[in-house]
């Protein structure tokens, strides 16, 4: 085999386009699945604050998902849905449940049991008060369950170039671990690493700009 | 002391009718069959002992807690006829942990109830600055923060305005004072004193502290364990003539002296002290103190009338001018409204056992005495009934 540099810049030159177009797959892939997995996650979670005993076994079978190995979901999954961006979608969406399901309701329980029952007198009703008071006050944890879901995803979606997708992935493991092409590995992994933090940090100043009270919440007692 | 004033009242007479509450399971009675009418514009202290159903009566009245008998009305409509949630924007609510929501601005604290009611914005951001100047809060200082910005004290009088925000002529406070400390809380209190002798709201305010409900009620229910109405009466009377010996007990005691907070000065028959200048005369001075027989002391003034100190009619014999050096300094002075406690206290401590009333402008207008304060805490004394009522009577019949 030829001797080749160790990093070759003008194949990123070269593939620019196609990068950019893995890149672009990438966020899509992300941003479904986190959005789904939030709808999910808080249909699940309102399902919890009127039945609390299904907290149980909401947490158990999100968190049983959670558990399979990626692989092993898209083995399960694709004799149904073949090798399609519905089997990662599903993949994908079901390891954001736990995280989200979870914070979501910690979230309305850090709402003081003062607060709801000033709501209540105050005549507030019950969906004025989980609207205008309950999922305001617990925006800063769902923001913070969404950040972690959304690293966590970015992760996962370079997997799902095991069933042909995969955005970055793609560049990691079909460019490049299956032709021996370290550039394209590299490529993907920093990406896809630089992808996770500019969504986290943009999450962060979301958080920032949605609750600009939780900022100087540890002043004046 | 809170008697109703001429102001008008804002507030609704409030009546709970044989209301009963029992919890399910055990079936025992957390209220039971508890009646009394709260007039309008009156402060009503619910007051007794844990697990005496004050905080659980007071929920009923807003629907929060639903009765299993008898009925409530507020201005003769039975609340059960009216939907929970426009019923509730019409009482305002007030609790020891407040409750501001973390996420809205003191003026969107203060602003829910109006904009649930659908004021315009103008007509709420004119009623929000209104209020925070009523609690002395500057509104363009305060409106923009958000609550955990606030000291507690500050936090307390924004929960205080927020349940006045739309006017409601009835008030619910569940030991709205309870989490701060005693200095703070006795600001509070007479703050809130001040605010409700202009707004006069039917108040139901609950705490398990005696001297709270004493001082802040027109009338007090003491509640006992089960949640029976042990006795319902205004505060004097209640000190003067606990109905049982459970509520003679319950007040203490010492409840000959918390009848002394209550009273004030401008209470008890003043004597016409005998006031002398240093540029008078030993022999007119000691002609008009002669005249006064219960007076063995001239009152010795500067030249604005302000007490200086006490001149014993031993040191007015002889000729010449008064002697000003004889005179023993520091007459306790006490004004129409010093409370009789504090009043007590001062004289007490003072060798000549006489108080001058002062005006506004420190000028001596009157003397009180311990014999004149003693005098008034044997008086007899008006109830809730309207009837005066020798002072005692209820307790020798709870004796015998």
């Amino acid at each position: 085999m030829r001797e080749q540099p160790f990093f070759r810049v003008d194949w990123i030159v070269d593939n620019a386009d196609a990068i950019a177009g893995r890149v672009w797959e990438h966020v899509q892939m992300t941003v479904i699945a986190v959005v789904l997995g939030f709808v999910i996650a808080i249909a699940l979670a309102l399902l919890i604050r009127r039945v609390p005993r299904l907290y149980g076994p909401i947490i158990g079978v999100t968190g049983t998902m959670f558990a399979i190995p990626s692989l092993a979901l898209f083995a399960i999954l694709v004799p149904f849905t073949g090798l399609s961006v519905l089997t990662a979608e599903i993949a994908l969406v079901s390891y954001t449940l736990l995280i989200l399901v979870r914070n979501i309701v910690a979230g309305l329980e850090s709402v003081g049991p003062d607060v709801v029952e000033a709501a209540t007198a105050m005549g507030l009703t019950s969906r004025q008060r989980l609207l205008q008071v309950e999922l305001p006050i617990a925006l800063p944890v769902v923001i913070a369950g969404i950040r972690i879901a959304t690293v966590t995803t970015v992760g996962l979606v370079t997997v799902t170039a095991l069933i042909g997708l995969g955005g970055l992935g793609y560049l990691i493991i079909n460019t490049g671990i299956n032709r021996f092409f370290p550039t394209s590995i590299y490529t993907g992994v920093v990406l896809s690493v630089l992808l996770a933090a500019l969504a986290d940090i943009s999450l962060l100043l979301l958080q920032r700009a949605l609750t600009p009270w939780s900022r100087s919440r540890a002043g004046g007692v | 002391m809170t008697s109703p004033s001429q102001a008008r009242p804002g507030g609704a007479v409030v009546a709970l009718d044989h209301l009963s509450k029992t919890y399910g399971g055990s079936g025992a009675a957390a209220v039971d069959d508890l009646s009394l009418t709260v007039p309008a514009g009156e402060i009503c202290v619910l007051v007794g002992p844990s697990g005496c159903g004050k905080t659980t009566t007071m929920k009923m009245i807003n629907r929060l807690i639903e009765p299993t008998g008898g009925r409530i009305t507020i201005d003769d409509e039975d609340v059960s006829s009216i939907p929970a949630v426009e019923l509730r924007r019409r009482i305002g609510y007030v609790i020891q942990q407040i409750g501001l929501f973390p996420h809205l601005t003191i003026a969107d604290n203060v602003a829910i109830v109006p904009k649930l009611l659908q004021w315009d914005r103008t007509r709420v951001r004119e009623r929000v600055d209104e209020l925070l100047d009523l609690v002395g809060l500057e509104p363009s200082q305060y409106r923009d923060r958000y609550p955990s910005a606030l000291s507690g004290g500050e936090r307390q009088r924004v929960g205080v305005v927020r349940a006045l925000a739309a006017d409601p002529p009835v008030m619910l406070m569940d030991e709205p004072f309870g989490a701060v400390d005693p200095i703070r809380r006795e600001r509070l209190q007479n703050e809130f004193l001040r605010l409700q002798a202009r707004v006069r709201k039917t108040i139901i305010f609950v705490t398990h502290d005696v001297d709270e409900a004493i001082k802040m009620a027109d009338r007090i229910a003491i509640l006992q364990r089960g949640g029976v109405l042990a006795q319902y009466d205004t505060p004097d009377a209640i000190l003067a003539n606990p109905a049982s010996e459970f509520v003679a007990r319950f007040v203490g005691a010492d409840r000959g002296l918390k009848r002394l907070s209550l009273g004030r000065v401008r209470d008890v028959p003043m004597l016409e002290p005998v006031i002398i200048r240093a540029d008078e005369t030993r022999a007119d001075a000691r002609q008009r103190l002669a005249g006064v027989e219960e007076l063995e002391y001239a009152l010795l003034v500067d030249d604005h009338g302000r007490p200086l100190g006490w001149i014993h009619g031993s040191d007015l014999t002889g000729g010449g001018s008064v002697p000003v050096d004889a005179a023993t300094p520091g007459a306790p002075t006490v004004q129409a409204e010093t409370t009789l406690r504090d009043a007590l206290s001062a004289l007490l401590g003072s060798s000549v056992q006489l108080g001058v009333v002062v005006d506004e402008k420190d000028r001596a207008i009157g003397l009180v005495s311990v014999d004149a304060i003693g005098e008034a805490l044997r008086a007899p004394v008006r109830g809730a009934d309207g009837e005066l009522h020798p002072v005692g009577e209820a307790a020798v019949e709870a004796a015998s």
